[in-house]
């Protein structure tokens, strides 16, 4: 554990990041952990189905916070935003301790000139009782800190949350996003005639009576953390409602993209909307739309890939580092992650290509398939929607989306 | 074979003349080989680089008894009348001449109508070739059986599964004698796995008066009571006409109900078993599975037509010399391409048959199906079929509890949109497609 700076600035932010690995999961979202994240069996065994094959299941995946998302570790993101609004320091509550994330932790820290922490749960503490857990290093100066859920991917507003937070001056301000259809969602209500403070939580509603959503970003004043007892307890069924009641619970609305890229799907929705708005900003990373392969841009290759010739490349599409594009493939929606290689005339769409992977010559890909580790996709194959376990060899059609174990 | 062949074929010395039959059919049969039957005759189809029935003349112009060939169906006359022309010069041995019903008679009953055609120069020997079925047609040694048993009828048998067999005339005999005992067309139950591969020897002097008696017994009992074809093995049936009562009312005289099993009680009638390939062509998609084992048998021959192996092509292959196939294409095993066809760069061709004209844009990729005349196929579209069992004798199979056809078909002038995938589908002619589309029939 890393001791937390002593003599902070008095202006300086504490930040929690929670990253949400315990009870809280969904059947829905097995797939992408076994497939994308690291965890020991003990920990989840209902959420992950037997591996089949010899290898420990700890070298078959990758923490879910180390994915890469638009070429950068999810938790880089993140960082980089925190460290530019001028929180020194972060807390990682976990239920689990990847020992491969220690190392790019003390590179952020060294890079950013942060102090990082691990806070582990010994037993699952639900969204608010991590929090609790963490009260010794967030409430040693009384400046507010910042909760952050790990699979949420939008601009990171901090500076102007932060700023908004004050100039209301109550407890708590949480930031939301504005959905299409919010009866799939949580609703937020404000107060008759006030255009931040909370007045309800509408869980799924059936008539309109708002479209923001929580986006799972907040800033709390360590006040906070005196209503939150040390046992699993939930901040949005709990805690949230009780500052509700009281009057101290504002909304912040989002500005530009927002998503929780917690499953496959999702992964990849965000990682299209996150293409487009650094589009919109201009970014230098991006490929140029006038580069012959490059088809209605959103697309963002590692300088370190390879492409063959003939290609079509894009809308939204990620290629990561030492990636193999051979000739005439035709890429669109779709996130290449580092060392995989796709070889000659392959279709893929819609589909995450984990580390090392490789695509055979005519394969297409299609409907959120997603290939975990090492995995490689015979010639000629086709997978409609296939969800494959790491070290597996696919030589046969996947007509209809399914789980290759 | 293990048998011991007696020494009896030389001093035949000289043997009488033969002459070959292939059965066409005509237009209202072959629906099952719909949407290509539509644009061309099935005998005319293309496997291999040529017609169905080219395949059965070059098997034919391999006995050097025969001198002549009459094709019998009931296609307009104009229909053939390339065919012929370009097979005279291709096969100067033979006189191919082609005999049309004026209504379907039956694969006996045509035989018999033009008797005194077939007898004419007194042939002693009467080959006859149904044109659906693609095998090595061992006429040879048929022949040689005959004489050697001095046989009134050869009929050419294979071995299929158990499951097979009642999809078929089934054959009955004396594995010493090779004699048939029993002949029966479609049993209901299993009765033997060696069925008739629709290809016979016959004595003239045997078949003709068969024929007749049998046509004598139809008058005799016009109202005979016969319980086949059943409906639900239709589809997989051999030589069975889909019209059935209408072909009754007409007094059609067919060799697999008519006359074989008379020939078995009665006849000196034996069964040459071919360890070759044998496959029925009934449906469009069997064109496939029969493409592969005749380029196969091309391959194993050395035949010069095909293209030579290469690191983008996979042999056997054939390729017509006016198509236009890119040199990153990737071709095989088991593909026809046909005339004026261009294949772009980057695509890739497996167990498939391209029919002429039609086009293969770049990084497409065609597995188990046929893409009709001019039809054109996107870029990094993909055109695919599943591929069967090479035992298989059924073109169909069992997706998520339906019966769907195994190969791909694109009829005449379709067109496949660029990165659309086509699975498993038949597709009637003039049909654009726009969109993905797997387990349909696209009218």
């Amino acid at each position: 554990m890393h001791p937390i700076a002593k003599d902070a600035p008095a202006n300086r932010l504490s930040c929690l990041q929670l990253l949400f690995l315990s009870a809280a999961l969904a059947p829905a979202f097995a797939l992408w952990y076994v497939v994308l994240d690291q965890r020991p069996a003990s920990r989840s065994a209902p959420l992950r189905p037997v591996v089949a094959n010899n290898r420990s299941p700890q070298t078959l995946t990758m923490p879910k916070p180390l994915v890469e998302f638009g070429n950068k570790r999810m938790i880089l993101h993140q960082i980089e935003a925190l460290a530019a609004a001028g929180v020194t320091d972060i807390v990682l509550a976990v239920n689990y301790r990847p020992e491969v994330m220690e190392k790019y932790l003390r590179e952020y820290e060294e890079q950013f000139g942060i102090n990082i922490t691990i806070s582990i749960e010994s037993e699952p503490l639900g969204t608010a009782g991590p929090l609790k857990l963490a009260e010794e290093t967030l409430s040693k100066d009384d400046t507010p800190f910042f909760v952050l859920n790990s699979d949420v991917t939008c601009e990171y507003p901090f500076k102007e949350l932060a700023a908004f937070h004050k100039s209301h001056g109550d407890e708590g301000t949480i930031v939301v996003t504005k959905v299409e259809e919010p009866s799939k969602y949580g609703v937020i209500v404000h107060k008759p005639n006030h255009a931040s403070r909370i007045d309800r939580f509408v869980e799924k509603p059936v008539e309109f009576v708002g479209n923001r959503i929580n986006a799972g970003i907040y800033i709390l004043n360590t006040s906070v953390l005196k209503r939150i007892e040390l046992r699993p307890t939930s901040i949005e069924q709990e805690t949230f409602p009780a500052m509700v009641k009281d009057g101290q619970l504002h909304s912040f609305d989002l500005d530009g993209f927002w998503m929780d890229v917690g499953q496959p799907k999702d992964f990849l929705t965000g990682t299209c909307l996150y293409l487009s708005s650094l589009t919109k900003k201009g970014n230098k990373t991006l490929s140029s739309p006038s580069l012959p392969y490059v088809h209605g841009g959103n697309v963002l290759i590692d300088p370190s890939a390879k492409i063959g010739k003939n290609c079509r490349i894009g809308p939204n599409v990620t290629i990561g580092p030492d990636v193999v594009v051979g000739d005439g493939v035709r890429l669109q929606r779709c996130v290449l992650l580092s060392g995989s290689k796709v070889k000659d005339h392959a279709w893929v769409k819609s589909t995450i290509v984990g580390w090392n992977s490789t695509v055979g010559k005519w394969a297409r890909l299609e409907n959120v398939t997603v290939l975990g580790d090492d995995v490689t996709i015979g010639d000629e194959i086709y997978v409609n929607g296939g969800s494959i376990l790491p070290h597996k060899t696919i030589k046969a059609n996947v007509d209809v989306p399914a789980i290759i174990m | 074979m293990s048998l011991q062949i007696p020494h009896r074929e030389k001093s035949n010395g000289n043997t009488g003349a033969t002459k070959a039959v292939i059965l066409v059919g005509g237009s209202s049969r072959g629906t099952r080989f719909r949407p290509l039957s539509l644009d061309v005759p099935k005998p005319l189809f293309d496997v291999a680089g040529h017609p169905i029935i080219w395949h059965c003349l070059t098997a034919i112009d391999k006995v050097p008894s025969i001198q002549e060939v009459y094709l019998i169906g009931y296609y307009e006359e104009s229909v053939f009348r390339d065919f012929i022309k370009d097979s005279s010069i291709e096969f100067p041995n033979l006189s191919i001449k082609y005999l049309r019903e004026y209504q379907a008679l039956g694969t006996a009953g045509g035989l018999y109508h033009f008797r005194d055609a077939i007898l004419k120069g007194r042939p002693e020997r009467l080959f006859v070739l149904n044109s659906d079925v693609c095998c090595s047609f061992p006429l040879n040694e048929m022949l040689k059986l005959s004489q050697e048993k001095d046989a009134e009828a050869v009929i050419l048998g294979t071995r299929v599964s158990e499951d097979a067999a009642s999809n078929f005339g089934c054959i009955v005999s004396d594995s010493h004698t090779r004699r048939v005992l029993h002949y029966v067309e479609k049993p209901e139950s299993h009765i033997s796995n060696l069925i008739n591969c629709g290809v016979y020897l016959f004595s003239t002097d045997a078949i003709f008066p068969s024929i007749r008696s049998a046509i004598k017994r139809r008058t005799d009992r016009p109202s005979r009571l016969v319980s086949y074809p059943s409906s639900d093995n239709l589809e997989s049936s051999f030589m069975i006409d889909d019209d059935d009562d209408e072909n009754r009312q007409n007094e059609v005289i067919r060799l697999e109900q008519d006359i074989l099993s008379d020939m078995a009680d009665s006849k000196q009638f034996f069964v040459y078993e071919t360890k070759d390939f044998w496959r029925q062509i009934k449906t469009a998609g069997s064109a496939i599975p029969a493409n592969a084992l005749y380029l196969q048998k091309a391959w194993q021959s050395g035949s010069k037509e095909l293209a030579a192996p290469a690191a983008n092509i996979i042999p056997p292959v054939y390729i017509h010399p006016t198509a236009t196939v890119h040199p990153t294409a990737k071709l095989g095993p088991n593909v026809s391409i046909g005339p004026r066809v261009t294949v772009g760069a980057g695509a890739r061709v497996k167990e498939s048959i391209v029919l002429e004209d039609s086009e293969i844009k770049h990084d497409a990729c065609v597995l188990y199906s046929i893409i009709g005349w001019n039809s054109r196929v996107g870029a990094w579209a993909r055109v695919e079929g599943t591929p069967t069992p090479v035992t298989s004798h059924t073109t169909s199979i069992i997706k998520n509890g339906v019966k769907v056809q195994a190969i791909t078909i694109l009829g005449k002038e379709c067109g496949v949109g660029d990165e659309i995938r086509v699975q498993n589908c038949i597709c009637l002619p003039f049909k654009e497609l726009k969109r993905d589309v797997a387990n349909e029939v696209i009218m």
